[in-house]
C-alpha cells in the first residue's frame, strides 16, 4: 500500500514535468519554420505583414512587457497598501468584508473586465485623463496623440485592476504571518505604527511580498481576453502610451483561427514560444531576487 | 430472456441516438454571413426538425476544417481557385450577397451621410488624413460643418473576408494603397486600432468619437451606426442599401457567361454599391453518407428558394433565381456519393 501510494504520487508529479516538456517541444517544433525563415531577426523585426508573409515579434513582445510593467507599477503599491490596511490598520468589522470583496474581485472572469474596459473605462479615460495628457504633455513622446481611448495605457490599467486582488490577498496573508511577538516588541520599544509596518512587518515578509508581485506580473503577462478588448491590437511599435499596441496573448487570440498560410501559423506559435521564454525568464529573475534577499537577511543576522 | 430484451432496447436506443446525431449538420466559417445562417438554421429546424449548427470562427478556420473533413460545410467570402478546389476535393457555390459599409462616429448626424472619394477613404485608413475637418473632406462636402475631431481608423484584428473585400477595393482605386498595405484577408495596417470580428469593429466605432471602420451591412444597421457615402464615379455618390446592392447584382448578372464566382466589387453601373461581395459555401465533392449529403443540399435548396425574406430582413441580398438555378446545376454536376449523384 505504502509503495503503491508513493509510486502513484511520483507518477503524478512526473506527469507535470512530462506535460511541460511536451508543451515546450511541441511549441518549438511548430515554431521552427518561422525561426528558419526569419532567423534572429524575428525577435527584432517590427514587420507583421500577412500580405507579404513577413513576421516579426518585436511590437507584440514589447507590448506584452510594457503593459504588464504598467500593471505592476499601478497594482503593486496599491495592492500592498490594501494588504497593510487590512492586516494592521482596519478594525475587524471592516477588514473581514473588504477582504472577502478583494477575493471576489479575483473570481470575476477576464472577459467581463475586458468588456467593462471597452464600454465604460476607455470612453471615460479618453475624455478625461488622455485628453489632459495629450494637451499638456503631448510634447513628450510618451504621451503623443492622437489617442483613441484604447491603447497601451488602458491595457495596463485594466491589467492592473485584474491583478490587484491577487497582489492584495497574497500580501495580506504574508503580513498576517508576521509573529505578533515581533510586532509587540517593537511597540514596546516605543515604535510608531508606521515604524512597525515599514521596519518590522515589510522586511519580515519581503520575500513573500516580492512573490506576490511576481505572481501578479505572471498573470498580467499571459492575460488574453481583457487585453484584447482594450489594447487596440495594432502591430505598430510606438513609444506613446496612448497609442494602440498589442500583446503576444491577444495576437494569438485574434489571429490563430484565421491564419491560413503555414508561415503565419508558425510565426504565431513562435510568438507563443517567446511568451513562454519571457515568463520563464521573469520567474527565474524572481527566484534569483528572492535567493539574494534571503542570503542578505541570513548574512545580516549572523 | 430479460437480458435479451434489455439488450434489444439498448440497441434500439443507440440506433436512435446515432441517427439523431446524424441529423445535426455542422458548419464553420466567416462571421460575415453568421446572423443569416443562424436565422436560416432556426427557421429550417422549426419547419423540418433538422438541425444545422453554424459556428462563426472565421473564414480561415472554416476552410481548414472543411479540408480536414471535421465539419459538413465551410463558409467564406474569398472564393478558392479551380486548382485549389480540385486539390482538396471541394465544391464551392455562392449562397447570398452582402455589402461592406464604411461607418463612422461623428457628431450631430443629419440625414445626409458624409461623402468620401476612394482616395480620401484610403487617406483616412493610411493615417494621412488625421482630422475630420481636413480640406480634402471639406472639398467633397461643401457647406457641411465638419468637427475638428481626430480620425481613428478601426480595422479587423483577425483575418477576414470583410477585410479582403475592403482592401481589394482600396488597392484597385488608390495607387498609394496598392503600393502600401496591398490587399488580403489580413494586411499590415499603417494606422489605427484593430478589433476582433464585425461585432468588435462595430463596438469600437460606437464607443470612440471620430472613429471610422468597415463592417458588414447588417452590423451597421443592427448597431445603429452611421455610414459614409462613397464616390463611385467622379461626382456620383452612392449609399449602401438594398437598392444600390441590387444594382450591382443585376448589372453583374447581365454579363455574358455568368460565372458563379462572380466578382461584385466596384461593378460599373450607375447607383451600384461598390463594396458588394458574395458569401460562398464549401462542401466535400465526395460525400461519405448519402442521407447526410442529401440533407445538406436540401437545406441549401430551401435557403436559396425560400430564405429570401429572412435574408432581406437581416440586410443580406438573396441570389436571383437564375443564379440559384446555376448553383443547383453545379451540385448536379459535382456532388457525388460513391460515384452516384446526390442532386436532384
Amino acid at each position: 500500500m505504502e509503495a503503491l501510494f508513493r509510486n502513484a504520487t511520483r507518477f503524478f508529479a512526473g506527469l507535470v514535468l512530462l506535460l511541460l516538456g511536451a508543451i515546450v517541444v511541441t511549441l518549438f517544433v511548430d515554431a521552427l519554420p518561422a525561426f528558419r525563415a526569419f532567423g534572429p531577426s524575428f525577435l527584432v523585426s517590427q514587420e507583421w505583414d500577412p500580405v507579404r508573409n513577413l513576421y516579426g515579434a518585436l511590437p507584440a513582445a514589447y507590448g506584452t512587457v510594457v503593459s504588464s510593467l504598467i500593471a505592476l507599477l499601478l497594482a503593486g503599491p496599491l495592492g500592498i497598501g490594501i494588504a497593510v490596511f487590512l492586516s494592521e490598520l482596519a478594525p475587524p468589522w471592516l477588514s473581514r468584508p473588504v477582504g472577502v470583496a478583494v477575493e471576489m474581485l479575483a473570481a470575476v472572469p477576464s472577459i467581463i473586465y475586458g468588456m467593462w474596459g471597452l464600454f465604460v473605462l476607455a470612453p471615460v479615460l479618453h475624455r478625461s485623463l488622455y485628453a489632459f495628457l495629450e494637451e499638456r504633455l503631448g510634447f513628450l513622446p510618451l504621451f503623443a496623440g492622437p489617442s483613441l481611448g484604447i491603447g497601451m495605457l488602458t491595457g495596463g490599467i485594466i491589467l492592473a485592476i485584474m491583478i490587484l486582488p491577487f497582489v492584495a490577498s497574497v500580501s495580506r496573508d504574508v503580513l498576517r504571518l508576521v509573529p505578533p511577538l515581533l510586532k509587540e516588541s517593537a511597540y514596546g520599544l516605543g515604535a510608531t505604527r508606521w515604524e512597525v509596518i515599514a521596519k518590522v512587518m515589510v522586511p519580515y515578509g519581503r520575500t513573500g511580498l516580492v512573490g506576490a508581485l511576481f505572481m501578479g506580473l505572471g498573470r498580467a503577462l499571459g492575460e488574453t481576453m481583457a487585453a484584447t478588448f482594450v489594447i487596440g491590437n495594432s502591430h505598430t511599435l510606438s513609444v506613446s502610451l496612448l497609442s494602440p499596441s498589442n500583446t503576444i496573448a491577444s495576437t494569438l487570440a485574434n489571429e490563430f483561427a484565421e491564419a491560413t498560410s503555414d508561415l503565419h501559423l508558425s510565426s504565431l506559435i513562435a510568438l507563443a514560444f517567446l511568451l513562454f521564454l519571457i515568463t520563464t525568464a521573469i520567474l527565474s529573475l524572481a527566484k534569483v531576487l528572492l535567493w539574494r534577499m534571503e542570503r542578505a537577511v541570513g548574512g545580516g543576522s549572523r | 430472456m430479460r437480458l435479451d430484451r434489455a439488450l434489444a432496447v439498448l440497441v434500439v436506443a443507440m440506433e436512435a441516438l446515432a441517427s439523431g446525431a446524424q441529423e445535426t449538420a455542422h458548419g464553420t466559417g466567416a462571421t460575415f454571413p453568421y446572423p443569416l445562417y443562424a436565422r436560416w438554421a432556426h427557421d429550417y429546424r422549426a419547419k423540418t426538425g433538422r438541425t444545422f449548427n453554424y459556428q462563426s470562427l472565421g473564414s480561415g478556420a472554416g476552410l481548414l476544417q472543411i479540408r480536414r473533413g471535421v465539419v459538413d460545410f465551410g463558409a467564406s467570402e474569398i472564393p478558392l481557385g479551380p486548382e485549389e478546389l480540385e486539390g482538396s476535393g471541394l465544391v464551392q457555390f455562392p449562397m447570398v450577397a452582402g455589402a461592406v459599409v464604411v461607418v463612422a462616429n461623428l457628431p450631430g448626424e443629419t440625414g445626409k451621410p458624409l461623402k468620401v472619394s476612394p482616395d480620401v477613404l484610403a487617406g483616412l485608413f493610411l493615417g494621412q488624413i488625421q482630422r475630420w475637418d481636413d480640406v480634402r473632406l471639406q472639398a467633397l462636402n461643401p457647406g457641411r460643418n465638419l468637427p475638428a475631431w481626430k480620425v481613428g481608423p478601426i480595422v479587423r484584428a483577425d483575418g477576414s473576408g470583410t477585410t479582403w473585400l475592403f482592401t481589394r477595393y482600396l488597392a484597385a482605386k488608390s495607387p498609394l494603397w496598392a503600393g502600401g498595405p496591398g490587399s488580403g484577408p489580413a494586411v499590415r495596417w499603417p494606422a489605427g486600432a484593430a478589433a476582433k470580428g464585425n461585432e468588435g469593429v462595430a463596438s469600437y466605432v460606437k464607443e470612440i468619437p471620430g472613429a471610422v471602420g468597415y463592417v458588414e451591412y447588417t452590423y451597421a444597421v443592427g448597431r445603429g451606426l452611421t455610414w459614409l457615402a462613397l464616390e463611385r464615379e467622379p461626382g456620383e455618390f452612392v449609399e449602401p442599401g438594398p437598392a444600390s446592392v441590387s444594382r450591382a447584382l443585376e448589372k453583374a448578372l447581365s454579363a455574358p457567361g455568368l460565372p458563379l464566382e462572380l466578382d461584385l466589387l466596384d461593378v460599373k453601373a450607375p447607383g451600384a454599391w461598390p463594396l458588394t461581395g458574395l458569401s460562398y459555401i464549401l462542401l466535400k465533392a465526395d460525400q461519405r453518407d448519402r442521407r447526410r449529403g442529401k440533407a445538406l443540399l436540401d437545406f441549401f435548396h430551401w435557403c436559396l428558394t425560400e430564405g429570401g425574406a429572412q435574408a432581406r430582413e437581416l440586410g443580406y441580398f438573396p441570389l436571383p433565381p437564375e443564379m440559384a438555378a446555376k448553383v443547383e446545376a453545379r451540385w448536379a454536376e459535382k456532388v457525388r456519393c460513391r460515384g452516384e449523384r446526390l442532386w436532384p
